[in-house]
């Protein structure tokens, strides 16, 4: 799936990243705690989250994530806007909330996710 | 090479500079970027604990063709139970915290799983040091 479908998928809206439209995506992880996110070890992945301050922005950029999705109607700042810009790192805001977003995502066929064996 | 950074204690916002910044430094000098990674996310763990618990510090980082070494000092409280401490899901970070985005009691075991060596030296109301060594293999 490349970040052009999920745009489409979550009827979403790009905020910036033009140039990462037509990269592929193989997993996701939905998270609102960064270490959740820092926890998990996959390669071309979209983050999904609630978290919408300038941490969400600098967890993706250590982690080498290309892409963000702000859910449930959520909108970032000018300022986290462009520190996305700057790193290279594409903005998506969706009007679906977390279960809904993910589970069209999946629908659509983006299947890979993170399991974890119960402690 | 030599990293130094001040990391102030009062501004989650600001927080994650330093990481930033070693990671940038290790892109310009053709290191893997498995190993980046492996740096950038476990000093960010370490400098968000910084400020989250311990009001802030100094970041350096070290970097030869071999390793990177990162070493991170605090003046805050310390941590009583480091074993408990390192376990997946325990955190005292307050509500306040968790709405930033941080909380999830992650941020210790992440830093070992990336860590080739890690050592955390800490003592009640004086502070706490993590040193963090990533072995560069390109080296
Ligand atoms: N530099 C520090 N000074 C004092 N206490 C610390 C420090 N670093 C960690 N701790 C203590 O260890 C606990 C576990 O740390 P850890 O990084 O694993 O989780 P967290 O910071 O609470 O949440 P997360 O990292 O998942 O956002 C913290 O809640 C805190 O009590
Ligand atoms: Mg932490």
């Amino acid at each position: 799936m490349t970040v052009r479908d999920i745009v489409s998928t979550l009827e979403g809206v790009l905020l910036t990243g033009e140039e990462l439209l037509d990269t592929d995506i193989k997993a996701a992880c939905g998270a609102d705690l960064m270490s959740d996110v820092m926890a998990f070890v996959k390669e071309g992945v979209v983050l999904l989250t609630g978290l919408l301050n300038p941490q969400a922005i600098r967890t993706a950029d250590m982690m080498d994530i290309k892409v963000i999705v702000f859910v449930r109607g959520k909108k970032p700042p000018k300022d986290m806007v462009q520190e996305a810009q700057d790193n290279g790192i594409a903005l998506i805001a969706t009007k679906y909330s977390m279960f809904l977003a993910c589970g069209r995502l999946y629908e659509a066929g983006l299947r890979s996710g993170g399991t974890r064996d119960i402690q | 090479m030599k990293l130094h950074y001040e990391v102030p204690g009062d501004d989650l916002s600001l927080a994650g500079r330093a990481s930033t910044e070693v990671k940038r430094a290790l892109g310009r000098l053709g290191i893997d970027p498995v190993e980046i990674k492996r740096v950038a996310v476990a000093m960010y763990e370490a400098e968000i604990n910084m400020v989250i618990h311990a009001g802030g510090g100094t970041a350096e980082a070290d970097i030869s063709p071999e390793r990177v070494t990162v070493v991170l000092a605090d003046h805050g409280p310390g941590i009583a139970d480091l074993d408990l401490a390192m376990q997946e899901g325990y955190s005292t970070a307050p509500e306040s915290v968790r709405e930033m985005g941080f909380g999830a009691g992650m941020g210790l075991p992440n830093i070992k799983r990336n860590a080739d060596d890690l050592h955390i030296d800490t003592a009640l109301g004086l502070g706490t040091t993590v040193t963090i060594v990533i072995k560069l293999k390109t080296g």
